[in-house]
């Protein structure tokens, strides 16, 4: 891949506004969880991963699975990006009978690999879509993403404890430190720190990256390529909200509504 | 007449399937030597997923095996299988209709020392009130075999719930079957009593007892709690005085929901045998515990002649 880090900012930057042109004006939507993603899922979907649009069933691609089902409007937005389904879906996010619904549905969207919002069984997800590949001597790489507020969940623990116990060092999992739940800081609502000590004392290896820098970003993809034996934990710092000044850090946008000044405002820093 | 286990005959069946079939793979929650998935794991050990004391993960790991293609049966008890994985099972499996077979073993009395933390009296109600769940309940150790190859072959999400104790065997070992269908064990034209697992074997003798009486029973197994096909029902209920329906399950929900629920407005009179809205408890065995909730023959008998009189 010759994609470049300017080139994979621009896009990040047209996820950001087709997450803006889902929420709309006046319905609610996960606009802060699903912007502290842009960078990540950007290089995931146009840098790092084999994928086909044409073909979103190719027995050899890479898979990705939003454990932290909620932000799915970044994904849609990279999968539309990408041609999976045309752009005209995205207007018509949440409506009644739409393709695209309020959390990841692989019956209804091409591109989704599992169905995730109940929050703490995406990873264990992944994990089976990894052993499964390993069974089958696949060598597909499984990306899975999991919020900071998520893993309080203890299903994550039990994923955690099975991905290195059965070595499934082809899944990388990316946890979106952003900071926030959807009813404040995780440090004063519900502490989940430390990170990595937990990760590692669960049989992982952990890295940290900043998870708005591209260069940082594809850099650490590639080198967690590099550890065999153990499943991959890439610990991204991100913030939530990021690239819509007045979302930034701001809890009122975990599930928040944009009012039309909002939304011009919004729109106009992503042009 | 012959008596078989059906843990062990789950366990031989899945064995001769992952022998056929190497998309076949199972999970287990440290119960294997219960629930007899050990036989499938000494010979398929790379096909075989111990995924220690934690059924949440376990439900949604093989969910994750199925979207690789793998018919994934998952393992244990029927109160953990469908309880503490309720929720990994309603939204990573039945929501997209993933092909993962969830196999709820000692079920409902039948491990009657453990008592009610062990004993699934609500299971099946759970597992039918979920949208794409497929429930079926063998009665004896011929339809064990043969269902555990059916859901094999079926693409979707399945319940199996199978009883610890040993059964008596009630088809021919020839005996055909299919999702849905509901099977007339025993010919008769005063009452019929629609019964699933256990409680078909002791319908059956009820029925074998009364006939001395004079009274002519008909007994019909209805191992498949959804769907249930409802003709066959409305088919086998015609021309008898009363209806009984008998389950080793809470009245909430389980075989007595569906088969009032397929009669409704037949005005025919309805007697149904199960657990009353309560838990389990332990017993030294499992008859006796049986008694205690009058999951008997001669409940069964009292509620036939209730209905003739």
């Amino acid at each position: 891949m010759n994609t470049t880090t300017a080139e994979l900012e621009k896009k990040a930057r047209a996820l950001r506004l087709d997450i803006i042109k889902m929420i709309g004006v006046g319905q609610k939507g996960h606009l802060g969880g699903s912007c502290s993603l842009a960078e990540i899922v950007a290089a995931l979907y146009f840098y790092k991963m084999k994928h086909d649009p044409k073909n979103p069933q190719w027995e050899d691609r890479d898979r990705f699975l939003l454990s932290k089902g909620h932000a799915a409007l970044i994904q849609y937005a990279a999968l539309a990006e990408c041609g999976y389904f045309p752009k005209a879906e995205i207007d018509k996010v949440k409506c009644l009978g739409a393709m695209l619904q309020g959390h990841p549905d692989m019956l209804t969207t091409p591109g989704i690999e599992a169905n995730t919002g109940s929050l703490g069984q995406g990873l264990s997800l992944a994990c089976g879509i990894a052993a499964g590949l390993k069974l089958d001597r696949k060598t597909s790489k499984v990306y899975c993403i999991v919020g900071d507020g998520e893993i309080a969940e203890g299903q994550i623990w039990e994923a955690a404890m099975t991905a290195s116990y059965y070595k499934l060092d082809n899944l990388t999992a990316i946890l979106d430190r952003n900071g926030l739940q959807a009813t404040g800081t995780i440090v004063e609502r519900y502490d989940t720190n430390p990170l990595v000590d937990k990760w590692k004392a669960f049989g992982w290896y952990v890295t940290e990256m900043d998870g708005h820098d591209l260069q940082e970003i594809i850099a650490t993809l590639d080198q967690v390529d590099k550890i065999a034996g153990k499943p991959k934990m890439i610990i991204a710092r991100t913030v939530k909200g990021k690239g819509i000044p007045f979302a930034e850090n701001n809890v009122a946008f975990h599930n928040g509504k944009l009012t039309q000044e909002q939304y011009e405002e919004a729109c106009a820093d992503l042009a | 007449m012959r008596m078989q286990n059906p843990r062990q005959v789950y366990g031989e069946t899945l064995l001769e399937l992952g022998r056929k079939n190497r998309n076949i793979v199972v999970l287990e929650a440290d119960l294997s030597k219960s629930t007899m998935t050990c036989l499938f794991e000494k010979e398929f050990p790379e096909r075989f997923f111990e995924m220690g004391i934690g059924e949440a993960n376990m439900t949604s790991f093989a969910g994750g095996l199925s979207l690789t293609g793998k018919i994934a049966f998952t393992n244990s008890f029927a109160v953990f299988a469908s309880g503490r994985a309720y929720d990994q099972i309603r939204q990573g499996i039945s929501i997209p209709k993933l092909n993962v077979k969830i196999v709820g073993s000692s079920a409902g009395l039948s491990d009657f020392g453990d008592g009610a933390t062990h004993q699934s009296v609500e299971d099946v109600a759970i597992m039918r009130a979920i949208p794409n769940m497929t429930v079926l309940v063998p009665a004896d150790g011929i339809e064990t075999r043969k269902t555990t190859k059916i859901i094999a072959e079926y693409q979707g999400p399945v319940y199996m719930r199978i009883n610890r104790n040993d059964l008596p065997d009630l088809f021919p070992e020839d005996q055909e079957f299919e999702i849905g269908k509901s099977y007339l064990i025993r010919k008769g034209k005063d009452v019929v009593v629609f019964a699933n697992g256990i409680m078909v074997s002791k319908a059956v003798q009820a029925a074998e007892r009364l006939e001395g009486e004079g009274i002519s029973v008909r007994v019909v197994n209805v191992s498949s709690l959804k769907p249930t096909n409802e003709d066959d029902i409305k088919i086998l209920a015609s021309g008898v005085k009363g209806i009984v329906t008998a389950e080793e399950h809470s009245l909430i929900g389980g075989l007595a929901s569906v088969i009032t629920y397929i009669l409704r407005g037949s005005g025919v009179r309805i007697i149904s045998i199960g657990i009353e809205d309560e838990f389990g408890q332990s017993a030294h065995n499992y008859d006796d515990l049986l008694r205690d909730y009058k999951l008997t023959e001669e409940n069964i008998i009292g509620s036939i002649k209730q209905l003739v009189r």
